[in-house]
C-alpha cells in the first residue's frame, strides 16, 4: 500500500465514502422494507419498486457521466476522461441490469407474467444492449488511443439516441396501448412513499459514485503500470 | 462550398464504382427478398395479419440488409489506402461521410423501391394509393439507417470481428427508426390508410440529430 | 475558399518540433525535431520500422502526433494540416500504398483526384500526366489490370497532378523498372528546378538520391544523423551492408 500523503488522503476518502454508502444503503433498505406504507393491492413485493425505478434513474445518470467523459476526451485528449467514460458505462450497465432483473421479479407474483413490453422496460432493454455494445467495442479495438476515440464517438451517438429511444417506444406504446404496469410515471406517490423513494435514490447515487470511483482508479492504476513498464523497457 | 463540392465528387465516385460492379445492389435485393420470404414461413398470414406484421417485417429486413450493405462503405477504402488520398484532399472531412451517406441512401432506396411492389404482392397489401407517402417514409427512415450506418462503418473498420460488430452496434441504435418507420408504414397499409405525422416527425428529428452529430465527429473518426 | 490553381506553387518548408507518436506501448517517433527549408530535397534513410513512413504521414496530415508541433512556412499547426484546406492543396504524397481505386480507370482516378483538388484545365492535365508516365495507352483500363510498375507510375502521376509545393515520397521507386526510375528521376529534377520541397524516404540505393541535397537518418524513431549537422552526405547515402 502506498503511503504518499495524496494516496493516503485518497484512501481515507474511500473508506469514509464506503462507510457512508453502506450506511445510506442500510437506511434505504430499512425504509423500503419497513417505513414505506404497504401498497394496497400488491403486497410485500411492491417494495422492490423503490429499487427498480431508482436503479433506472441511476443508470441514466451514469450514462450521462459517460457522455460527458466521451465529449471531454474528444476535445481534450486526456486519458482520464476515457477512464471516466468506461467506468460510468460499466456501472450504468450494472444498474440497468438491476432494472431488467427486478422487473420480472416484481411482475411475476403480481401480474402473473415474467415480462412486459411496456415503454420503460423496453427502452431500458434497448439501452442495455446499446451500452453493452459500447463495452464490447472497446474490447475489440487494440490500440488504446484509437479505442478511446472510436468508443467516445460511439458513446456520443449512443447517448444522443437515449431520448429518441424513449420517445419512439413511448409513442409506439400509445399507438398500441397496454394496461399500465409498474405504476405509470407520476402515478401519484403517497408522500411517505415519495420520501422513501428519494432516500433510495440518493443511496443508489452514492453507490454509483463509489463504484465509478473504484473502477476509475483501477483504470488509472493500469495506465500507471503500463507507463512504468514502457519507461523501464526504453532504458 | 467545399462541403457540397467534396460530397458531390465522392458521391459520383461511389455511384460509378457500384454501378460498374453491381454486386452490392443485387446482393442486397436478394437478401431482403430472402428475409421476407422466410419470415412468411413463420406464420400463416391472413390479409389482416399481413397488414399488422408485414410492415414491421419489411423494415426489419431493410435494417438487416442495411447492416450488411453498409459494411463495405469504409472497409473498401482500406485496400490501397485510398482513404488517405481522400483525407489529404482539400475538402472537409464530413464531405467524405456525406458523399458516402448519400450513396448508401441512394442504393438502399433503390433496393427498397424495387422490393416494395414485391412485398405488396406477397402480402396482399395495396400500396398504389399511398405510394407517395410510402416513398417519404422510406426516404426518412433509410436516411437514418444510412447516416448512423455509415458512421458505424467507419468505426467498425478498426475493430476485430468487424462483420459482427457493425450489426451489433447498428441495430440497437436504430430502434427509433425501426419503431417509427414500421408504425407509419403500417398506418399507410391499413384500411383505410392513415398518415402518422408524429412518426414522421420522430424520423426527421432522428435524421437531423445524427447528421449533425456525424458532422461534428467526422474528423475524429478519420484520424490515425 | 480559394480559386483553383495550377501554377507550380512556391516551395513549402516544413519544421517538426519535438514530434512524438505512440501506438500503445510502441513509440514510432520520439522527440523528432527537424527543419526543412523550402526547395530542399531531403533523403530520409533508415531501416524498416525506424519511423520514416510515420514521419511522412505526420507531414501529410494523415497521422496526428501524440505531442509536438509542425510548422509549414510561417504557419504553426499543432497537429498537422488538419484544419487548413489551403495547406492541403500544396502537399502531395506517394505513399506505401498506391492510394488509387482498383475499380476505376487510370483516367477516372486522376479525374477524381483532380476534382477534389479543384484543378482547372483538368482534361489536359490528365492527358499530359498520363503521357509523361507512359500510361497514355492504358488510360481507360481499370487500375486492377495494371502491373506493379504501372500502378506505381500512376501513383506518382497522381501526386504530381496538383503541382505541389511539398512532395512526400515513401519509397517511391518500389516496383519501377529502369525506364520508370529514369522518368522519375527526371521528373524530380524538373520539380526541383520549378521550386518544390521534396522529402523522400528510402532504405536502399537509388538513382534519384543523387539529387538529394541533404540526408537524415532515423533510428528507432529518433534522428540519428543529419547531413545538415555535420554528418557526411555521400556516406549516408552509401548503404553499405554491414
Amino acid at each position: 500500500m502506498s503511503t504518499t500523503p495524496k494516496a493516503s488522503r485518497s484512501q481515507t476518502i474511500h473508506w469514509l465514502g464506503s462507510i457512508g454508502v453502506i450506511a445510506l444503503m442500510t437506511v434505504a433498505g430499512y425504509a423500503a422494507l419497513f417505513v414505506a406504507p404497504e401498497e394496497r393491492s400488491m403486497g410485500l413485493i411492491q417494495r422492490i419498486f423503490y429499487f427498480h425505478a431508482t436503479s433506472g434513474m441511476t443508470a441514466f445518470v451514469a450514462f450521462f457521466l459517460c457522455f460527458i467523459g466521451n465529449i471531454l476526451y474528444i476535445v481534450k485528449r486526456e486519458s482520464r476522461w476515457d477512464w471516466l467514460a468506461v467506468s460510468s458505462a460499466e456501472v450504468g450497465v450494472a444498474f440497468n441490469t438491476v432494472v431488467l432483473v427486478t422487473g420480472p421479479i416484481w411482475a411475476r407474483p403480481v401480474w402473473g407474467i415474467w415480462w412486459t413490453w411496456d415503454a420503460r422496460l423496453t427502452s431500458t432493454f434497448v439501452l442495455w444492449l446499446l451500452y453493452i455494445s459500447f463495452l464490447l467495442l472497446r474490447t475489440l479495438v487494440d490500440d488504446s488511443n484509437r479505442r478511446a476515440v472510436v468508443s467516445a464517438v460511439f458513446g456520443i451517438f449512443a447517448f444522443l439516441d437515449v431520448p429518441l429511444v424513449y420517445m419512439s417506444i413511448r409513442w409506439w406504446r400509445t399507438q398500441h396501448p397496454q394496461p399500465v404496469l409498474f405504476g405509470g410515471p407520476g402515478s401519484g406517490l403517497d408522500p411517505q412513499m415519495r420520501a422513501v423513494f428519494y432516500t433510495c435514490w440518493v443511496a443508489l447515487l452514492g453507490l454509483m459514485t463509489l463504484l465509478i470511483r473504484q473502477r476509475y482508479r483501477l483504470e488509472a492504476l493500469r495506465h500507471e503500470v503500463q507507463e512504468l513498464r514502457v519507461q523501464v523497457e526504453t532504458q | 462550398m467545399n462541403l457540397a463540392r467534396g460530397a458531390r465528387i465522392i458521391l459520383a465516385k461511389e455511384l460509378r464504382t457500384e454501378f460498374r460492379a453491381r454486386e452490392l445492389l443485387s446482393t442486397t435485393i436478394v437478401f431482403v427478398l430472402l428475409v421476407i420470404v422466410l419470415f412468411s414461413f413463420t406464420f400463416d398470414p391472413t390479409s389482416a395479419e399481413s397488414r399488422r406484421f408485414g410492415p414491421g417485417l419489411l423494415w426489419l429486413a431493410f435494417l438487416f440488409a442495411g447492416s450488411l450493405m453498409l459494411q463495405p462503405s469504409f472497409l473498401r477504402e482500406q485496400s490501397n489506402d485510398t482513404l488517405a488520398s481522400l483525407r489529404m484532399a482539400p475538402i472537409e472531412p464530413f464531405a467524405i461521410f456525406l458523399g458516402k451517406i448519400a450513396a448508401n441512401l441512394f442504393f438502399m432506396l433503390l433496393a427498397e423501391l424495387f422490393l416494395l411492389p414485391v412485398f405488396a404482392v406477397l402480402y396482399n397489401v395495396s400500396i398504389v394509393p399511398v405510394f407517395g407517402s410510402l416513398t417519404l417514409v422510406l426516404f426518412l427512415g433509410t436516411l437514418g439507417v444510412a447516416t448512423v450506418g455509415t458512421v458505424l462503418s467507419a468505426i467498425s473498420v478498426h475493430a476485430r470481428m468487424r462483420e459482427l460488430m457493425l450489426p451489433l452496434l447498428l441495430l440497437p441504435a436504430l430502434t427509433p427508426v425501426l419503431v417509427a418507420s414500421a408504425e407509419v408504414t403500417a398506418g399507410l397499409m391499413a384500411q383505410p390508410p392513415v398518415l402518422n405525422t408524429e412518426g414522421l416527425l420522430l424520423l426527421v428529428i432522428f435524421d437531423v440529430v445524427f447528421l449533425t452529430a456525424a458532422w461534428l465527429v467526422a474528423e475524429y473518426l478519420l484520424e490515425e | 475558399m480559394s480559386a483553383p490553381h495550377n501554377a507550380a506553387d512556391p516551395a513549402l518548408g516544413i519544421a517538426f518540433q519535438e514530434i512524438e507518436k505512440r501506438y500503445g506501448d510502441l513509440f514510432a517517433l520520439r522527440r523528432v525535431s527537424l527543419s526543412i527549408r523550402p526547395g530542399e530535397m531531403v533523403a530520409l534513410v533508415g531501416a524498416n520500422g525506424s519511423g520514416k513512413s510515420t514521419l511522412l504521414r505526420v507531414a501529410a496530415g494523415l497521422v496526428r502526433p501524440s505531442s509536438g508541433r509542425i510548422e509549414f512556412g510561417t504557419r504553426s499547426i499543432a497537429e498537422g494540416p488538419y484544419g487548413s484546406l489551403a495547406l492541403r492543396r500544396r502537399i502531395a504524397m506517394v505513399g506505401h500504398s498506391i492510394m488509387l481505386y482498383d475499380a476505376l480507370t487510370a483516367e477516372e482516378n486522376l479525374s477524381l483526384f483532380g476534382q477534389l483538388h479543384d484543378l482547372s484545365g483538368l482534361p489536359a492535365l490528365i492527358r499530359d500526366g498520363l503521357a509523361a508516365a507512359g500510361l497514355a495507352q492504358r488510360s481507360s483500363s481499370l487500375v486492377r489490370t495494371f502491373s506493379r510498375g504501372m500502378r506505381q507510375r500512376l501513383a506518382i502521376a497522381r501526386a504530381l497532378l496538383s503541382a505541389p509545393g511539398l512532395l512526400l515520397l515513401d519509397e517511391p521507386t518500389t516496383g519501377l523498372d529502369v525506364q520508370g526510375i529514369a522518368w522519375f528521376t527526371d521528373t524530380l529534377r524538373r520539380l526541383r528546378r520549378g521550386g518544390c520541397t521534396i522529402v523522400m524516404s528510402t532504405h536502399g540505393p537509388s538513382e534519384a538520391l543523387r539529387l538529394a541535397t541533404r540526408a537524415v537518418r532515423l533510428e528507432a524513431g529518433r534522428v540519428a544523423a543529419d547531413s545538415a549537422k555535420g554528418a557526411e552526405l555521400t556516406s549516408m547515402l552509401d548503404f553499405q551492408e554491414n
